[in-house]
């Protein structure tokens, strides 16, 4: 890097009227602007972390408080205006309360919204207490009901009349994150086997080559419900968490193994290289000071592109109801409440909601790892 | 060619021989067994037969060293063509497996197909009309189609079609046909509901397999053997079809590899979220109550199956493209 920086400045010295030449991060960035998409799709993923980060913040209800008298309330519109006696218009927030009606020919009682009861609605509100970032204790939430007595499901009830928006937007915490340990963990694992399958070549690289031959060549999803299944269900919450993520994280390594395999294989040969080993450096230098620098944009649209990938695998094993298990909260969690036909029916908010935001949150990552991928090698054109 | 089929067969030998490993060890690592859980049942009904239990964990071998119990397992299948018994369903495994596993294949290969039909011509199209409206729609369609969980995907269409449509939902034929016998009637029941979890598993292959033949495509589209064929006067579509297409669908035939797994895994989880009759219900239902070697056999059969479709696969590209046999 120093080196193209400082060759850069002298070019630039000798003819001032030439444009400034530009490092490779910094072509990289310009290549991936032109991606509009992409680019766009940056900012989600960062909105989404936003949003698993300071999650009990933007939740307007505790995402594990039942509510005997709402199961399946349907969700609940914001209206704007509200009218006084004289019949003039008013600006405020505000939502409107649910009552019971029974349906008599179904014999199922339903909510409906109840224009009667108004429910002023605002920002920066009290609610429950939480601890911001695990450490600041206070009870202000982003968006919700004023009376901290009251609970507005703007996404709806399920079937306990918990909030599924807040637990949506807790579930992200977890969703997102299996999706980040994971990628960390495949990285390892990817990094260090395609490494030395592409560096040491010979025998180990026939052994590894076999290897991840075998575990594309099976069917991956009956061996993770086998594995999965053997999670004793009376595991601590956390445990479980790093197993499932563990497990999911078996599916990245391979794509990523044979990436770096081939980069060490076509640079191991580099002229740079030769002249590193010439001068005395051991094959870890190497490795750390030379290649990984160069192939480093590669593996990060790798990883990007891995993420979406693992959250698609938990969330399948959570559904299943081999992954992770309630109490904690995940998209697949939250979609297992959704699981039967009947349900979907009384309640589709209850697939939607969640749906819509794995969709979404996996097209944004698809979009930005394909950007970062097109933009990782600025020196192609 | 003969040499090239008999060194890809001898491969397959340690591949299987891992995977039924895998399998065993996946199988044993929950804590306890089946008799245990059966043994808690019966205890927690007021029934007091240790007796009993110990009688069939002598007689199913349970109590034995691993490599013991899995030397059992594969002597039986190899030699006898049995696979254990189903503790559940207190029948031999292979009274139980076989037909569902049929159907699991045929959703697969079928959704394989769907694959082909649909990615073809729209992959075609994309590299042809690259960035058009259509190349846009295909492209964003593609993304949707991989970010789309097949489970997800699966509940959405049943909803769909229930609340629309009005059609029964679950299942590959309607209730009144379940125990019918063949006929006319059934079959055409049959296409009426096999056609969404074809769909459903397909799409997200669909989608990969639509980029990819663009990608193969547009390599070769600007190649000067194109340009001659063009200034020789050939039509665009006989040239089309002739040349560049013909070429880049090779890596297309190879790409059944790895489609053929993903295929079949999504089968298995459509298969339960529509409870259709095949291994994916059986399979997950077998984990959960430990029935393990209804569960190891279901995952082997699987797994061997695949292979030989991944095998299958790799004799047909080297068939049609000599390169491939002799690297």
């Amino acid at each position: 890097m120093t080196a193209i920086d400082s060759a850069a400045e002298v070019q630039v010295a000798e003819a001032p009227n030439t444009p400034a030449l530009l490092g490779p991060w910094a072509l990289m960035w310009r290549q991936f602007r032109r991606h509009k998409v992409a680019y766009v799709s940056l900012y989600l993923v960062g909105f989404i972390y936003f949003v698993a980060l300071f999650g009990e913040f933007l939740a307007p209800a505790d995402h594990l408080e039942t509510n005997t008298r709402a199961p399946f309330a349907p969700p609940q519109g914001i209206h704007l205006f509200t009218e006084d006696e004289e019949g003039g218009r008013q600006f405020q927030l505000h939502a409107y309360g649910l009552k019971m009606e029974i349906d008599r020919e179904a014999m199922r009682r339903h909510f409906v919204e109840d224009p009667e009861k108004i429910i002023p609605l605002g920002f920066f509100v009290k609610g429950h207490e939480y601890r911001l970032l695990w450490l600041i204790p206070t009870d202000r939430h982003f968006f919700g009901p004023k009376d901290p007595d009251q609970t507005v499901y703007f996404w709806g009830a399920d079937r306990l009349g918990r909030d599924i928006l807040s637990r949506i937007i807790m579930g992200t915490r977890i969703s997102m994150s299996i999706g980040l340990v994971g990628v960390a963990v495949s990285l390892v694992v990817g990094i260090a086997l395609g490494g030395m399958s592409g560096y040491y070549g010979g025998w180990i690289d026939t052994l590894i080559q076999r290897l991840i031959e075998f575990l594309r060549s099976i069917p991956t999803i009956p061996l993770w419900m086998g594995l999965a299944a053997a999670i004793p269900l009376d595991w601590p919450p956390l445990r479980t968490y790093f197993v499932v993520t563990l497990i999911v994280s078996m599916i990245g390594w391979t794509t990523l193994a044979r990436e770096v395999r081939g980069k060490f294989l076509s640079l191991r040969r580099e002229d740079f290289v030769i002249a590193a080993r010439l001068d005395g450096l051991s094959d870890w230098e190497i490795i750390r000071k030379h290649l990984v620098p160069s192939f480093a944009s590669h593996i990060i649209a790798s990883l990007t592109l891995a993420v979406p990938l693992m959250i698609l695998a938990e969330t399948s094993l959570s559904f299943l109801g081999i992954g992770l298990q309630p109490p904690i909260v995940s998209w697949g969690t939250l979609l297992k409440e959704a699981q039967n036909i009947r349900t979907i029916i009384e309640a589709p908010w209850l697939l939607i909601a969640p749906g819509i935001t794995i969709v979404v949150a996996v097209l944004a990552l698809n979009f930005l790892g394909d950007g970062l991928r097109d933009a990782a090698d600025p020196y192609a054109n | 060619m003969g040499a090239f089929i008999l060194r890809r067969v001898l491969y397959m030998i340690p591949t299987v021989f891992l995977v039924s490993i895998v399998t065993f060890i996946i199988i044993q690592l929950p804590p306890g067994d089946y008799l245990d859980a059966l043994a808690a049942e019966m205890g927690e009904a007021g029934v007091d037969n240790t007796a009993v239990i110990e009688q069939l964990r002598e007689q199913y071998g349970l109590g034995q060293p691993m490599y013991l119990q899995y030397w059992k397992w594969m002597t039986g299948i190899l030699f006898e063509g049995d696979f254990g018994i189903s503790f559940e369903k207190n029948l031999p495994v292979t009274d139980v497996i076989w037909d569902r596993l049929g159907w699991t294949f045929a959703i697969s290969i079928l959704t394989l197909l769907f694959i082909w039909i649909v990615a073809l011509p729209i992959g075609i199209y994309s590299a042809v009309r690259k960035y058009s409206v259509g190349d846009y729609v295909a492209t964003f369609f593609g993304f949707v189609g991989l970010a789309v969980p097949n489970f997800l995907l699966a509940l959405l269409m049943m909803y769909v079609a229930f609340k629309y449509f009005g059609q029964s939902v679950g299942g590959l034929v309607s209730p009144e046909y379940l125990n019918a016998p063949w006929s006319w009637a059934k079959f055409v029941d049959l296409l009426k509901h096999i056609w969404m979890p074809v769909f459903v598993v397909g799409t997200s292959g669909a989608a990969a397999l639509i980029r990819i033949m663009r990608a193969n495509l547009l390599d070769e589209l600007y190649r000067p053997y194109v340009v001659t064929a063009r200034a020789k006067g050939m039509s665009e579509f006989q040239l089309l079809m002739r040349y560049p297409v013909r070429v880049a669908l090779n890596p297309f035939i190879s790409t059944i590899g790895w489609i053929l797994p993903t295929l079949v895994s999504g089968e298995i989880i459509v298969a339960v979220v529509m409870n259709l009759p095949t291994t994916g219900p059986l399979l997950l239902r077998a984990l959960l109550v430990q029935d393990m070697y209804l569960a190891g056999s279901l995952i082997l059969i699987v797994s061997l199956l695949t292979v030989i479709g991944t095998l299958l696969s790799d004799v047909l590209l080297a068939w049609i493209d000599p390169r491939i046999r002799y690297q």
